[in-house]
């Protein structure tokens, strides 16, 4: 199963180092991890996209996570109601006609052009993972020459309703 | 007046190297043995050592792995952290075995290595070695001094998370430039982890679930382990255990937690634990984990593992409970302060009559047992001569491997901290020096270093320590010319094809040790084993006894790899 968990971490030096070398060494599975700083100083957010074979592995990542002596705080927020997205930059070849389809494409996904050259254009999307796939999908006839995503980023959302549904809850 | 004034304040303000600063910060954590070897990066360190007036003693070792082995020792029979030094590079990645056996084996030791100078990390330097990326996978935290002002808050710092929770080696890395550095400043050792806080009390929720499971088994078993030493709960184990009269086994590394010639005692579990224990195991409806982390050896295949009990896991490191054994009552503390909370409840058992018959047939029927030979001396029967010779009161020390076993087995531990080994890790070479920082941290007692003729060869060279210190360790070579326990593996898994396990050519033990200064005895009939023992034993000194032993013996009972723990072989002649 694939899961959301997010680690608040103290700014230390080689704090990634440990949780990769954590992870790889315990043969957990990981997707995509992303890092940046948070809203206090000297504290950083951690976002790990995971696969896990069941609940007793699940646990213990999260265990081994909080081990750690710079994570402060270990969150499963895979059943919550979250915001969740991703950056993803896309470099398709297209010259002439094909650009007006392309654009054709992207304009539903309010992904946007941010390079152009004599035969590629560049372009960014940003959004949930599926909808950043859906957009890769569509663009993979034209000829994908370079690919490159953020991995996801995520939090809960500012208000927990009674019961998560579908809707606001984040489908992997 | 002024001027006199003005003279005192400035004598006041003393020039320091960091060095300096680092051998405060050790007076300043009570440190009073290190066990090191000097080298480049670590010059200034060594020269504050000599410098210093601390009461502190340095033991140079003869090579890094005796040095951190001894420390382990120290760390194990002490209680207190081990204190390593050595030097950048080569220095540092000989401790790498070391460091990762105390990790395995949750042992208190603290590092310093001594790094290149800053300006050139990273610039592959004359013994430069990535120390971080290298020690990072196998310590509990280590860190890289960037600046002097960091340095005895780092020091304080790295004391208290290699001491506190579960104990584990902590490295700090030490750039030349900063050791050498001058200053007049005073630096603060104030650290602040809000990440690192070890939950000591157990939740009063899971001890109410704990004694209430209890009252409601019929065939409960306590499973004890090093974290009963740790937490120095040996009397409220057994107060525990007696007050509801349940059968206790411990994992290797918790023997001597609960004293081995108790009543309620089942002996050691696992691989080549008793026959009792493991039935024990297997059988129980209840089994109460205190300080142990189900080792595979322990367990055998876990899915025969107590296959009906309810399993309680009492554990420092919440990690450790569920990791590989489904755990129904989780308690997250330490040993003692949960063995208390525990006492503090009564409840009134059920009737245990047929259960407690069924294990005492168990141990009457199946206990540890052994072949005599009438040609050699059999390793076993040895190290029973030992245990009497010392009335059990001996510190002793193994390495990993047959000889490991039969100390565990037939060396009956009945008080705590006497029992150095390697457990998690299984290091060669890893008996005799540990028995150096043993007899350093245990100055009045008996050491006696229980090693096989493979392990010895491996660490010999810290013989020089023991004649250098005059440390009076009686180390007993359990001589059988081979790997034994990979010999009995070939001969058992593989076909008796014996692949590089019989040693053609072993040094003259005797000489070895005379070339040392040290007195050399060699045994090879069990009619003169006693009075070797008692004359090596009782002499006023170091002493290296070769003790020629049965090649072919085996270790048993056994479960072979991959077997349950009830499909035990050679439980009985």
């Amino acid at each position: 199963m694939r899961r959301i968990i997010t680690a608040t971490v103290q700014d230390r030096s080689g704090v990634l180092n440990r949780i990769t070398g954590m992870l790889h060494k315990r043969q957990f599975n990981i997707e995509s991890i992303s890092v940046g700083a948070s809203e206090t100083e000297g504290l950083s957010k951690m976002t790990f996209v995971v696969e896990v074979s069941d609940h007793q592995k699940l646990e213990q990542l999260t265990k081994q996570l909080n081990k750690q002596i710079d994570v402060l705080k270990v969150s499963d927020i895979t059943e919550k109601a979250i915001v969740a997205r991703e950056l993803a930059l896309i470099k398709v070849g297209g010259s002439g006609q094909l650009r007006a389809e392309i654009q054709g494409i992207i304009t539903p996904f309010r992904a946007t052009v941010i390079d152009v050259s004599r035969d590629s254009l560049t372009i960014q999307v940003t959004g949930r993972p599926d909808k950043v796939e859906a957009l890769i999908a569509l663009l993979r006839p034209y000829g994908i020459k370079e690919l490159t995503k953020t991995g996801v980023t995520a939090f809960l959302r500012g208000q927990q309703p009674n019961q998560v549904t579908e809707l606001n809850s984040f489908t992997i | 007046m002024k001027v006199e004034a003005k003279h005192e304040l400035e004598s006041a303000k003393k020039v320091m190297t960091g060095a300096d600063v680092l051998i405060n910060a050790l007076v300043e954590a009570e440190v009073d043995t290190i066990f090191g070897y000097p080298g480049g990066a670590v010059l200034p360190i060594y020269d504050a050592i000599y410098r210093s007036n601390a009461q502190f003693e340095h033991v140079l070792s003869r090579h890094e792995q005796g040095s951190i082995h001894a420390a382990e020792g120290y760390a194990r029979v002490t209680g207190k952290p081990g204190v390593v030094i050595a030097t950048s590079g080569p220095g540092a990645t000989n401790l790498v075995t070391g460091i990762t056996d105390a990790m395995m084996d949750s042992l208190p030791i603290v590092i310093f290595t001594g790094q290149v100078a800053s300006n050139v990390i990273g610039t592959d330097a004359f013994q430069e070695a990535d120390v971080m990326g290298i020690t990072t996978p196998i310590t509990k935290y280590n860190y890289q001094v960037n600046q002097l002002s960091e340095l005895p808050g780092i020091v304080k710092e790295a004391f208290h998370v290699a001491s506190t929770g579960r104990p584990g080696p902590v490295v700090v890395d030490i750039p030349k430039n900063i050791s050498a550095e001058l200053s007049t400043a005073v630096y603060e050792s104030h650290f602040e982890l809000p990440g690192y806080q070890p939950n000591k009390t157990p939740n009063p929720l899971q001890i109410i679930k704990l004694t209430d499971a209890l009252s409601r088994a019929k065939k409960p078993i306590v499973l004890a382990g090093a974290g009963v030493i740790f937490a120095k709960a040996t009397n409220e184990l057994i107060e525990f255990a007696e007050k509801y009269h349940l059968p206790v086994t411990n994992t290797l590394l918790g023997l001597g937690c609960f004293p081995g010639s108790h009543q309620l005692s089942l002996g050691m579990a696992g691989m080549h634990g008793t026959y009792a224990a493991n039935m024990g195991l297997y059988e129980c409806d209840l089994l109460i984990n205190i300080g142990a982390r189900f080792d595979d050896r322990l367990t055998g295949n876990l899915k025969h593992f107590a296959p009906h009990a309810k399993v309680a896991h009492i554990d420092i490191d919440p990690a450790e409970i569920g990791k590989n054994v489904q755990t129904e009552i989780p308690v997250v503390a330490d040993a003692k302060e949960a063995l208390e909370a525990l006492l503090k409840r009564s409840v009134e058992l059920g009737d245990q009559l047929v259960w407690k018959e069924r294990l005492a047939r168990y141990k009457q029927d199946y206990p540890l047992w052994y072949e005599r030979s009438d040609q050699q001396i059999s390793p076993q029967w040895l190290l029973e001569r030992v245990h009497q010779i010392t009335d059990g009161e001996a510190i002793v020390t193994t390495d990993v491997g047959q000889h490991q076993m039969w100390a565990a087995q037939f060396y009956s531990f009945e008080k705590p901290n006497r029992w150095v080994t390697s457990g998690g890790l299984g290091t060669m070479g890893f008996g005799f020096p540990a028995a150096i920082g043993a007899q350093l941290g245990a100055p009045g007692e008996l050491v006696v270093s229980v090693v096989g003729d493979g392990g010895f060869q491996m660490t010999a060279q810290e013989l020089a320590v023991v004649k250098e210190r005059n440390l009076p360790i009686k180390i007993l070579i359990v001589n059988n010319q081979a790997l034994g326990m990979v010999r009995q593996w070939q001969e058992s898994f593989y076909e008796e094809r014996y692949s590089e396990s019989l040693f053609v050519q072993n040094p003259d033990f005797v000489k070895l040790a005379d070339s040392y200064g040290i007195r050399g005895m060699r045994v090879n009939k069990e009619e003169d084993v006693q009075e070797v023992l008692e004359e090596a034993i009782g002499f006023d000194g170091p002493v290296v006894v070769d003790c020629q032993v049965v090649q072919q013996t085996c270790v048993y009972p056994m479960i072979a790899p991959g077997k349950g723990i009830h499909e035990m072989i050679g439980v009985s002649k």
